[in-house]
């Protein structure tokens, strides 16, 4: 798993404008993963989320990319905490619910010791929630990031996404803290009364 | 499955830590899990590119994971307790799949939850974590039988490919020392040690 080395230096990638890109570039998921790699964002441990089935399948197709799926989320904030020690940047994709497991593991590991760890969160339980229980979990996100001062952004627009990923990753990397950046069904369309 | 590990000597923390950290010639990282395993890995030594973890009871292995894949020519070895991995047995998978061959796994199996009044762990008296740590597809794990066993697969998993799980059966003595509780300085040091950080 020879992430750290052979592999494209972000600053050879082009940086586009939203009128720049192609159609599936100019994507809520094109945006989001072409604004990891020009943050050298490698390592994307993920528990997954229909919502987000695009995104981790194309970061699964590139090859910049170490994408694979853990059991817990928690799981997936050691990872990236410990690639973040040896050299290269990682992001957690995961749901509302499985944010919600991770409260332990913010207040233990990433905050104390100040890594700054990315974490992307599909919005479930809001705007169309068919779920009781999706609906209460929800509510219990915000809280907690606020009630550990944790920066996090919720993402309604397309036209907004590049600039509030981008500048949020670089605020968590150089301020050395974590980040939530939560995508709304505003933003990705949510999941809708299905099976 | 469980014979194996019936007869398998009754081993001390703080002695096994300290013939590991002896062995380690190369700069290798040590993650050491919540408690008495980071009590132990302290107490043998302060090496800059060793790692205390303070909380997250159960992310030893994930977080040397992540070490591993970040510096994949770099040996990478997590010390755990019995009871912490039982928190996050599902690791085990994920670090089955990804197959990093720079990792080692030592298990301290006591049994019990030592530092909280000794109670004993839901698997004390039924399961079997190198039996479990096989069927998640870790083909190279296996019980040392005493302490010249533990050397041997310990100098055995840094000169083959990994990744490798070792499990000690230990006493139920707590950890030796205390780690300092700075988990900032702790960081910092250990991204220093790993070659990551330039001193200011």
């Amino acid at each position: 798993m020879a992430v750290a080395q052979e592999k494209t230096s972000p600053q050879m990638l082009e940086e586009k404008t939203l009128q720049e890109r192609t159609p599936q570039e100019n994507t809520w998921h094109g945006i989001v993963l072409d604004t990891l790699k020009h943050n050298d964002v490698r390592i994307i441990p993920y528990v997954p989320d229909r919502v987000l089935t695009t995104l981790i399948k194309s970061l699964h197709a590139d090859p910049f990319f170490t994408t694979f799926a853990t059991a817990r989320e928690e799981e997936a904030v050691g990872i990236v905490s410990g690639a973040w020690m040896g050299g290269v940047r990682g992001a957690v994709l995961m749901q509302t619910s499985g944010f919600a497991t991770l409260a332990n593991v913010l207040a233990s590991l990433a905050i104390p010791y100040q890594i700054p760890l990315i974490m992307i969160v599909s919005e479930r339980g809001t705007l169309g929630e068919f779920n009781y229980g999706q609906s209460l979990v929800c509510r219990t996100m915000r809280p907690v990031l606020d009630s550990l001062a944790m920066e996090h952004h919720t993402i309604t627009r397309l036209d907004e996404l590049e600039f509030i990923a981008d500048r949020s990753i670089k605020q968590a990397v150089t301020t050395q803290a974590p980040v939530a950046l939560i995508l709304s069904p505003l933003l990705t369309g949510g999941k809708v009364f299905d099976k | 499955m469980s014979t194996a590990m019936r007869n398998t000597k009754v081993m001390n923390r703080f002695d096994l830590t300290s013939r590991l950290v002896a062995k380690l010639k190369h700069e290798e990282a040590v993650i050491g899990g919540i408690g008495n395993t980071n009590f132990d890995l302290w107490a043998a030594g302060h090496r800059p590119q060793n790692f205390y973890m303070l909380g997250s009871m159960g992310l030893g292995f994930p977080i040397a994971l992540g070490v591993a894949l970040a510096q994949p020519n770099r040996r990478v070895i997590a010390l755990e307790g019995d009871g912490s991995l039982l928190m996050q047995l599902g690791s085990l998978t994920t670090i089955a799949a990804l197959a990093p061959k720079n990792l080692t796994m030592v298990v301290m199996d006591n049994g019990i939850y030592q530092i909280t009044g000794a109670q004993p762990t839901p698997a004390a008296q039924v399961a079997d974590i190198v039996a479990i740590a096989v069927a998640s597809g870790l083909a190279h794990s296996a019980w040392a039988a005493d302490e010249e066993d533990f050397e041997r697969l310990i100098d055995r998993s840094l000169a083959e490919p990994g990744p490798a799980l070792i499990g000690v059966r230990i006493d139920d003595k707590p950890g030796v020392g205390t780690t300092r509780r700075d988990p900032v300085q702790i960081r910092e040091r250990f991204m220093l040690g790993l070659n990551v950080r330039q001193p200011l």
